[in-house]
């Protein structure tokens, strides 16, 4: 990926929502409490993410076992423990008060200490075998989602990407994704051991003393407060860090990018100013949000702390009273421990559950999209096509609201050439894309050989039209694949033949590799007018009846595109041609003239026709090529 | 990188401050053990006896534990006791002390006089010994203790007390050997169950010691962790201030440095890169830092004071963390050494994903056309499986790590208490210090934990910062000159060029070559070429965007090179191939070069620019606001606007590069007939492809290639140029041409 690239769909991810920092290992940092975003549906969301798993249900269940029964084994731990020091603690008193035959008994505490041993390798195992299983849900499911994703681009209409940006949709397959997989990797069952452990926890510590055990649970609701009392806080200036950080880099980005204007306009002091005045802001609500989100570690340690004191404290006293053991007191500082631990990252998880949950939601709602049309039930075939289009009384509009065109109808015979002219962004694709089907018109139709477009296959027709853009679309693969991409059946020696026809044999032998140099991945290591052939090359090998040309060759060199021409030319030969034409000779030459302005096409006919009706042709006609603009400095 | 390091300078003091802070934090959790260790050991198993030496004793049994005392210690004892007794003592002191010690009403009682720590520390050694011989003579093994039969039903001590000094001396050395051989825990504990005895003897509440003693510790502790947030709070802010702080500055130095760049040090790291440098780099960094102050200070301070603090409870124990520390790096170790290399062959899976992902969506319309949905789909198939299996092997050894750090932690704790407890039964430590010892293991095993973790991070933060190095690093190639001249006044807007060369830095071909021409005040000199012939390098040369490798460029009769680049600039306007506006209002836009500019102005380059009939339709007029990369704006509306932005500053050098081309062709009339009235005077240079734009223009300059190939009017080069010819009639027909 480029530099580029990289930079500013790293910038679309942190406006969107902030990095939610896991940690190196993995597992969520303490920097983790973002200001998550919410799904708009919760429920509804995690029934269908739910949905998804039901293939797994049977390890999910397995590894919900295995995770509580790993907690499980994990508390039993201290309270075995404390059993095994009291045992210890009383051996030694018996010692020193020379009561006969007093001593440590190891026998005892070393069967606690086996059975110990035994219960933390299970433990060990189990928790292993748990994340092995999530571990691999969760990827099949991400992998399960990414081709669900991709097979979807591939079936909605064209239209849906007129509003959707691109990075939205990369941002499902890379960023949404990965949310759920980690969710389901690590979240999801520390969620459910996080709940074991405080359950099991408070059973331990009931049967051990209910003084202490109601104690500690005063711990519970001053950490709560304490934790949201910090989190609000700090997800505060975490927005505002984040607003700052988009106008800081929005700054940065307008000044590098406008360098050139703003170093002749002498515009360095005041972009400076403007920067440290952001800078400033950013300054302020940065260190907040970092402190805020700080603190809230040692705050929790702060709570830990202030139980093992206290427990410490009333277990001394209690001892003494004989209430408890001396073991006890070192269950129960252990046992605070594991209590505040989930406390401390419970609001973290929330967080965490609520972007999965508006990451799921993003990509339920893309899957959900309407598709293409269907294909229709008795797909007409036409046998040797000849070429002839007709266009029936049609309307369309991007908008169905607003229609561009309107009651447009055109008979072309098999052969002719079409231009269609207008100014930059007068709509001159809209055509091309309503002959592909990428669009279907609102009312009237496009006949094909006399055939309505919509009782075709799409796959089919398609098959009829070949297309040269100016947008030329290459991929990371050799030369001699990209050509081949016009029909993947061709041999070797159809992909040669077809790279003379369109003037490409005479490049390709110049570069390193010739045909099988693989082009990178933004087709920059060949020229933008090499390119240009290459697709000519491509549509030359599909062989269509119909072609759509356009003509525009703006970044390209003069000899280069009079080699264009030719190609073109040779490729149009015995085929009815749409051309987006920029040409006066092709212009001249064309059998029919389709004039669009605003999106509309205005007016239609031949050359001398539409200039004798002296309308929006005439007047373009005029201004391209009779008014001299360089009259400008002879004032 | 030294560079970056520096920076932090100006946080010296903060960062000193957070290490002290941090250094008072460690030292606070640390104790933590060390004082529950006491509450066990002291508050519970000694009944909340701190010290050997009795805070009070009956002389009844002062004078017993002193037979076993030699003369030089027994006046140390003598000097730091005083002895109350009824009859000496005033009213008042009497009922004082009786209430403390009931007892007194029976007899006199030996109070010690001194708070003094090291004092009472030398009178325990001194008492633990007399004391414990006492004892056990007093639950009847004396026998055992002085190895001398006494008679039964006879005092032992009248016996000892009426032995002469010499016999009293062997006795005395006998039980002490014996005693010798006890470890000292024992010897201790035995007194203070002797004094335990003596206590409630004499009345004193020991229940209520016992309380107090754990409430006295109980409250320093809580006072200690109190102290720990404080200074770990304290850390946080610092922290935090000095993160932020960097980032503010680093980021401030970087900008400042990037608007001086010229255009050669823009190609060496691109634009987007530079963003990424400017921003992102920065916010990384800037976690890490935070991170950093906090977490590597930290660890190892934790580490070293956990050894220490470990040591000093039970040096004998000390490999159990050995080893631990070493299982558990050795695991880590693994881990990494098999994860680490699947990681970055994870990001290539990753990009490759994304570039089939991106293929698809911008091919959409190709791919359709080409019918070619199922070979996109196996491309994308490929990335996902191969980034899916890898991704699952790595994730299944990373699953490994916690389940394993988890036992080897319970594994250092179950160790510990088996050892301990043989250590503990030969009476080489006490139970509370077992338990601080565990702790102190677990505290230095997290903190390599933190430290590993550092490890990981350090690489990604490496390459961030060696990335804001590398810009902090380059000094801007383009420098105004150190004592620079003012231009000639009488002159006004003559360019000239002299045999210019220029190649881009690093590169070996030149892109222009012996370039020379003159562009006069009051006339248009046209740039004509194909692409790549270097028009838009040429013009790029007089705003010094670039300099000049070969030759000069002289404006106004000075070389642009002696003047600063400021008064340079204010001189030219500048209106480039691609518009570039800032987000403001039109306003904002068009005023960009002149601050001062009145709103008769603003309107008058609107005008020109053929914007008005925008503005005017525009709700809020001059005020529209312009998004950033002026996005609600068409390609049209851009050109315009940049093109009245340079009108506004009112320049004696204009520079057209390409600037019509998004114009639609009746604006462009229109703006060019305007246009014509305005820049009267000024000196006017157009680069333009189409040739209809430049064919009245005074001077053509015709390049290919970097070189001048001709130069002169459009009827003069139809005649003589090859390449203008060539040019021009692949743009038009001959009759218009004509």
């Amino acid at each position: 990926m480029s530099e580029n690239r990289g930079a500013f769909s790293q910038r679309s991810q942190q406006m969107r929502r902030p990095p939610l920092g896991r940690g190196p290992l993995g597992g969520p940092g303490p920097m983790g409490m973002g200001t998550g975003e919410k799904a708009r549906d919760f429920k509804k969301t995690m029934a269908t993410l739910f949905k998804y798993l039901k293939p797994y249900r049977v390890s999910l269940i397995i590894a919900l076992f295995l995770a509580i029964a790993s907690t499980v084994f994990v508390i039993i731990g201290p309270k075995l423990l404390g059993n095994a020091t009291t045992k210890l603690f009383e051996g030694l008193v018996g010692k020193i008060m020379n009561v006969p035959g007093a001593g440590i008994d190891f026998g005892y505490i070393g069967n606690i200490l086996l059975l110990l041993v035994t219960l933390y390798v299970i433990s060990a195992v189990f928790s292993y075998i748990m994340g092995y299983i999530m571990t691999s849900v969760a990827v099949k499911v991400t992998y399960d989602l990414r081709k669900k994703i991709a097979e979807k681009i591939n079936r909605l209409p064209i239209k849906y990407f007129d509003n959707k940006p691109f990075g939205e949709v990369l941002s499902h397959v890379t960023n949404d994704v990965d949310l759920i997989s980690n969710t389901l990797n690590q979240s999801m069952f520390q969620i459910v051991t996080s709940i074991a452990t405080i359950i099991g926890v408070l059973i331990m510590m009931f049967t051990i003393s209910w003084i202490m055990a109601l104690v500690a649970l005063f711990i519970v609701p001053i950490s709560m407060m304490l934790v949201m009392l910090i989190i609000r806080r700090s997800q505060k200036y975490f927005r505002q860090q984040q607003d700052f950080l988009g106008h800081i880099n929005g700054h940065v980005e307008e000044m590098y990018a406008g360098h050139n204007v703003m170093r002749a306009f002498n515009g360095e002091e005041k972009s400076i100013q403007k920067f440290d005045g952001m800078n400033g802001e950013l300054y302020k609500s940065s260190w907040k949000a970092q402190f805020f989100s700080g603190i809230m570690m040692p705050m929790m340690m702060f709570i830990g702390n202030l139980g093992y004191v206290v427990m410490c404290i009333l277990g001394g006293i209690l001892v003494i009273q004989k209430t408890i053991q001396v073991g006890d007191i070192l269950a129960f500082t252990q046992y605070i421990r594991f209590f505040t631990q989930p406390l401390a990252q419970a609001a973290n998880m929330i967080n965490i559950l609520q972007s999965t949950a508006a990451a799921a939601e993003r990509i339920f709602e893309f899957l959900g999209e309407k598709e293409e049309v269907p294909e229709p039930a008795k797909p007409v075939a036409i046998p040797n096509l000849s070429g002839a289009v007709a266009f029936r009384n049609i309307f369309f509009g991007y908008n169905p609201a607003k229609t561009i065109i309107n009651n447009f109808s055109a008979d072309i015979l098999p052969g002719q050439k079409i231009a269609i002219v207008g100014p930059t962004g007068a709509g001159k694709t809209t055509i091309v894309k309503l002959l592909m089907r990428f669009y279907d018109v609102n009312q009237g139709a496009i006949l094909v050989d006399g055939v309505d477009i919509r009782e075709l296959r799409r796959q089919e027709h398609r098959g009829t039209f070949g297309m040269v853009l100016q947008d030329t679309w290459l991929f990371n693969s050799t030369i001699r694949e990209n050509i081949r991409y016009g029909r993947l059946t061709a041999t070797d020696e159809e992909v040669y033949t077809a790279a003379k026809t369109a003037y490409v044999d005479q490049f390709v032998h110049a570069l390193p590799g010739g045909y099988d140099m693989v082009l990178n991945e933004e087709s920059s290591n060949i020229s933008q007018g090499q390119k240009q052939l290459l697709t000519i090359a491509r549509a030359v090998l599909a062989n269509p009846k119909i072609l759509i040309l356009d003509e525009a060759t703006s970044s390209v060199d003069t000899r280069t595109e009079i080699l264009i021409q030719k190609a073109m030319e040779n490729l149009m030969k015995g085929r009815t041609t749409f051309i987006i034409a920029h040409r006066l000779s092709t212009i001249r030459n064309a059998d029919l003239i389709l004039v669009m302005k605003d999106g509309e096409i205005v007016e239609q006919g031949n050359h001398r026709g539409l200039l004798e009706a002296r309308g929006f042709y005439a007047s373009l006609y005029n201004s391209q090529f009779e008014t001299t603009a360089a009259d400008v400095g002879q004032g | 990188m030294l560079k970056l390091i520096k920076s932090l300078k100006p946080f010296t003091w903060a960062i000193i401050f957070i290490f002290i802070l941090l250094l008072g934090q460690a030292m606070s959790d640390l104790t933590l053990p060390d004082l529950m260790s006491r509450i066990i050991n002291v508050g519970i198993q000694q009944n909340g006896i701190e010290n050997v030496a009795p805070t009070a004793i009956r002389s009844s049994e002062m004078s017993k534990v002193l037979l076993f005392v030699n003369s030089t210690d027994k006046s140390i004892i003598t000097n730091d006791y005083q002895l109350l007794d009824k009859n000496s003592l005033s009213a008042t002191d009497y009922d004082n002390y009786v209430k403390l010690y009931p007892d007194l009403a029976n007899g006199p009682i030996y109070k010690l006089n001194t708070t003094d720590g090291s004092e009472i520390s030398r009178l325990n050694t001194i008492f633990a010994k007399p004391i414990l011989i006492v004892s056990y003579i007093e639950s009847g093994a004396a026998d055992a203790a002085l190895g001398q039969q006494i008679p039964a039903g006879v005092d032992p001590f009248v016996v000892l007390a009426q032995l002469p000094p010499a016999q009293l001396e062997t006795i005395l050395r006998r039980a002490d050997s014996m005693i010798a051989s006890l470890p000292e825990s024992v010897i201790r504990q035995g007194a203070v169950s002797y004094l335990a005895t003596e206590y409630r003897a004499i009345g004193i509440d020991l229940n209520q010691m016992q309380i107090g003693y754990m409430v006295r510790i109980g409250g320093f502790m809580l006072l200690l962790t109190l102290a720990s947030i404080v200074c770990s709070i304290s850390v946080g802010f610092l922290a935090a201030k000095v993160a932020a702080g960097f980032g503010r500055d680093t980021r401030r130095k970087i900008f400042a440095k990037v608007e001086n760049y010229s255009n050669s040090e823009f190609d060496k790291f691109s634009t987007a890169s530079l963003i990424t440098r400017s921003t992102n780099d920065i916010q990384q960094i800037q976690l890490v830092l935070v991170f950093m102050l906090r977490i590597v200070f930290y660890a190892p301070i934790m580490g070293i004071g956990g050894i220490i603090k470990a040591l000093g409870q039970d040096a004998s124990m000390s490999w159990i963390i050995a080893a631990a520390v070493m299982a558990l790096l050795a695991m880590l170790g693994i881990v990494f050494v098999i994860a680490i290399p699947k990681f970055r062959i994870i990001q290539k899976y990753v990009d490759k994903l994304n570039l089939v992902t991106r293929e698809m969506l911008t091919g959409l319309m190709v791919v359709r056309a080409f019918n070619t949905q199922k070979v996109e789909e196996a491309k994308f198939e490929k990335a996902n499986v191969d980034l899916t299996k890898t991704t699952l092997f790595i994730n299944r050894i990373m699953v490994f790590l916690m389940p394993m750090i988890m036992l080897l932690m319970n594994a250092v704790i179950l160790l510990i208490v088996w050892v301990g407890a043989h250590q503990i039964d030969a009476g080489s430590m006490q139970l509370g210090n077992m338990i601080a010892f565990m702790q102190y293991s677990i505290q230095i095993i997290m903190s390599f934990l933190m430290l590993t973790m550092v490890f990981v991070m350090m690489p990604r933060a490496a390459v961030s910062a060696q990335r804001i190095s590398e810009v902090l690093e380059t000094e801007p190639s383009i420098r105004d000159p150190e004592k620079p001249v003012t231009f000639p006044a009488g002159v006004k807007g003559l360019v000239e060029f002299q045999n210019v060369g220029f190649k881009y830095p690093g590169a070996d071909d030149y892109i222009l070559n012996g370039i020379s021409f003159t562009a006069l005040p009051g006339q248009t000199t046209a740039i004509v070429g194909g692409t790549g012939s270097g028009k838009t390098t040429l013009i790029n040369l007089i705003p010094r965007f670039y300099d000049v490798t070969e030759g000069n460029i002289l404006i106004n009769h000075t070389d642009i090179r002696a003047v600063t680049q400021h008064d340079l600039r204010d001189k030219i306007g500048y209106i480039p191939q691609k518009a570039s506006l800032f987000s403001g209002t039109l306003e904002s836009n068009i005023a960009y070069g002149n601050d001062n500019l009145h709103d008769g102005e603003v309107i008058k380059a609107a005008e020109i620019a053929q914007l008005m009939d925008y503005v005017v339709s525009s709700e809020k007029g001059f005020d529209t606001p312009v998004a950033q990369g002026a996005a609600n704006l068409s390609g049209g509306q851009k050109q315009r606007l940049s093109i009245a932005r340079a009108l506004a500053k009112r320049p004696e050098i204009y520079i057209f590069d390409d600037a019509f081309s998004a114009i639609d062709f009746k604006t462009d009339a229109a703006l060019r007939k305007a246009l014509k009235s305005e820049t009267g005077n000024s000196t006017v240079l157009i680069v333009a492809q189409r040739i209809n734009t430049v064919m009245n223009a005074d001077q053509i300059i015709v390049l290919e290639h970097g070189l001048v190939v001709g130069q002169g009017t459009h009827k003069d080069l139809m005649n003589n140029c090859k390449v203008y010819q060539e040019l021009a009639l692949s743009q038009l027909s001959m009759e218009e041409l004509a």
